[in-house]
């Protein structure tokens, strides 16, 4: 059964929406399969690598910016930044990772905090070039239905998914995590850590930059304090893979379902909507204190909670 | 003339900026010092002491300076609780990320900010004092100076209070018991266990102090800002600038750092633009980190101990 699991999940998503769904059912989906990509990137980055960043908003708004600004100033297609997005996160985490590499654990996550923030400030006030807090709209997006956006985040879901099961099932998966459990002792038995951090970054950076870009063509908004947003989007990066275990391979995806589905339950009860930070903060701290490794990492603990089988 | 007039006038008021951000930056010193974690729901602190400063202020006419003995110790309570049940429990818990601890603040962050904003409402708030409009200028006091400066009554109060509470924490720091028992935590636990030093107890004590003194910082702050709920991220970011730039743990660099970056954000304000000044804060947190890495506390050692 679990052999399978991969094959039918795929299956459901790639059936599910000629079973007539609505444009909301569809939304929900097109949230949930582009924020299983940015939590896979991320859990590649701090899940297995052990570099904690808080600052994935940066290379999310980098790529949506790359796709708005090809739009906006340059007239071409927004679809264009999804393939250039790789070349400017990729540059601009690199610059970003010389400089924030050198730092360990918590003064890591606070230099990539740090890093988001620049970023957004330096957006709002580079008016010439990215139209300030205006932010840039799409006059017109390319299709009216969700079902071509659906099927695109849907196979760059696919592809992440499998490019992380590859990545980490080559030695470069066993050297990052290597530097996650000893960096000291990772270095002296021969690894470059800080090669090894610096392709986790900038790979983790590239994936998450393309799923900014294709917000950009899928929402046709945005402006800074969207795609820099550091709760919205760096702490509900965090949170996804938190909630949902780990480094792990489906922690990603199952925190990702659980999160847009909270989301969507907090956004429609009437008078939740502004505690929406108390909650999502509150089962932050359940989960760290509970379950620090996550659903997926901690299933068994849950299992025995709930009796189903005895330790 | 005119130049040298703005740039002095700019280096006053980044210097009395700068006594607070240090007081800002001297809590979460502490707390990192002792208990080697980061603090990132330092600003939410502020945030909450700010906003009993402000509703001791409407409701019962208390002066905001007035509440810093109200506020502070109502703040150290809440963080030996935070300390207590939510961070100790966290800290014995076997885990794969061990910046748990830091993920966790962050989420105490979110619920302190979102309850405010549910209780509160998004409103900006401010304390008008009568006295706000105070101010001093250079030229009542010397009629013939050739240039002009003005300090506002509010900014040099809370620039003195600052300072006095500085004094204060160093001498408590330095000179007592307990003060000693507090930076042998931070030197080294296990050597302090061994000493007879409740270490637990020393860990609790010092959240609790670092809440108290950005809580202090908090009600100095607002007479001259204004309050809202989402106040608190841009103050944590300050606070973990300042200590970065001052070196981790150290009082001393803490307040040189508070000072260095209140002058350099007020010199980006006048001179570059207003809404540049928080990249002139992280730019100078990135040059820290690579020029830098040990803080202003590295510099200050080399010089005492390079002889």
């Amino acid at each position: 059964m679990k052999k399978y699991m991969p094959f039918i999940t795929l299956g459901f998503f790639l059936i599910f929406p000629m079973l007539g769904v609505s444009t909301y059912v569809m939304h929900i989906f097109i949230l949930l399969l582009m924020w299983t990509t940015i939590g896979m990137s991320w859990n590649l980055l701090s899940g297995y690598c052990g570099q904690v960043s808080f600052g994935h908003a940066a290379f999310f708004g980098i790529g949506a910016y790359t796709s708005g600004i090809l739009y906006s100033k340059l007239s071409m297609s927004p679809w264009l930044g999804l393939p250039l997005s790789v070349f400017t996160v990729g540059i601009l985490s690199f610059i970003i990772g010389l400089a924030v590499l050198r730092l360990r654990g918590p003064f890591f996550a606070l230099a990539t905090l740090a890093s988001g923030e620049v970023f957004r400030v330096t957006a709002e006030n580079m008016e010439w070039l990215t139209s300030g807090t205006l932010g840039i709209m799409l006059q017109q997006r390319l299709w009216v239905s969700k079902l071509p956006y659906y099927y695109i985040i849907l196979s760059i879901t696919v592809a992440v998914f499998l490019l992380m099961k590859y990545l980490l099932s080559t030695k470069l998966g066993y050297y990052f995590v290597a530097i996650r459990e000893d960096q000291d002792a990772a270095e002296s038995l021969g690894i470059n850590t800080t090669l090894y951090k610096t392709i986790a970054l900038i790979v983790s950076a590239v994936v998450t930059g393309i799923a900014g870009a294709f917000y950009m063509n899928y929402m046709g908004y945005i402006d800074p304090h969207i795609v820099f947003a550091l709760h919205d989007i760096s702490i509900i990066t965090i949170m996804i893979v938190m909630v949902g275990g780990v480094a792990t391979q489906w922690g990603p995806f199952i925190g990702a379902v659980i999160m847009v589905l909270l989301q969507e339950v907090v956004r429609s009860i009437p008078g939740l909507g502004a505690m929406h930070q108390a909650i999502f903060g509150g089962l932050l701290i359940f989960i760290i204190i509970f379950l620090p490794n996550g659903i997926v990492g901690d299933f068994k603990k849950i299992k025995r909670f709930f009796g189903l089988r005895s330790a | 003339m005119v130049q040298l007039e703005v740039f002095l006038q700019t280096l006053v008021s980044g210097l009395l900026l700068g006594g607070l951000y240090a007081l800002i930056g001297l809590g979460m010193t502490l707390i990192m010092g002792v208990m080697k974690i980061i603090n990132l729901a330092h600003g939410e602190l502020m945030m909450v002491a700010m906003y009993i400063a402000y509703w001791l202020f409407t409701l019962l006419g208390i002066d905001p300076y007035l509440a810093v003995f109200i506020a502070s110790p109502a703040l150290f309570i809440l963080g030996v609780l935070i300390q207590k049940y939510l961070i100790t429990p966290v800290i014995k818990v076997e885990s794969i990320l061990p910046e748990n601890q830091v993920i966790l603040t962050v989420g105490i962050g979110m619920v302190l900010a979102s309850l405010a904003t549910v209780f509160f409402k998004s409103d900006y708030r401010s304390t008008p004092v009568d006295y706000a409009s105070v101010t001093w200028y250079l030229t009542d006091y010397w009629a013939n100076s050739p240039i002009e400066l003005s300090i506002s009554l509010l900014w040099a109060v809370s620039f003195f209070f600052s300072i006095m509470i500085t004094i204060a924490m160093w001498f408590f720091l330095s000179r007592t018991d307990i003060g000693k028992s507090i930076r042998a935590t931070s030197q080294d636990s296990d050597a302090a266990i061994l000493m007879g030093i409740n270490v637990n107890r020393m860990r609790s004590l010092s959240f609790g102090l670092g809440a108290a003194i950005v809580a202090a910082a908090g009600c100095l702050f607002i007479p001259l800002y204004y309050l809202y709920p989402a106040l608190g991220g841009q103050f944590t970011l300050i606070a973990f600038v300042i200590t970065i730039l001052g070196g981790l743990g150290s009082n001393v660099g803490a307040i040189i750092g508070g000072l260095v970056l209140g002058v350099f954000e007020s010199m980006t304000s006048t001179y570059i633009g207003m809404g540049w000044a928080p990249v002139g804060r992280f730019s100078i947190f990135i040059a820290a980190l690579i020029f830098l890495p040990g803080g202003i506390a590295s510099l200050l050692h080399r010089r005492r101990f390079g002889k």
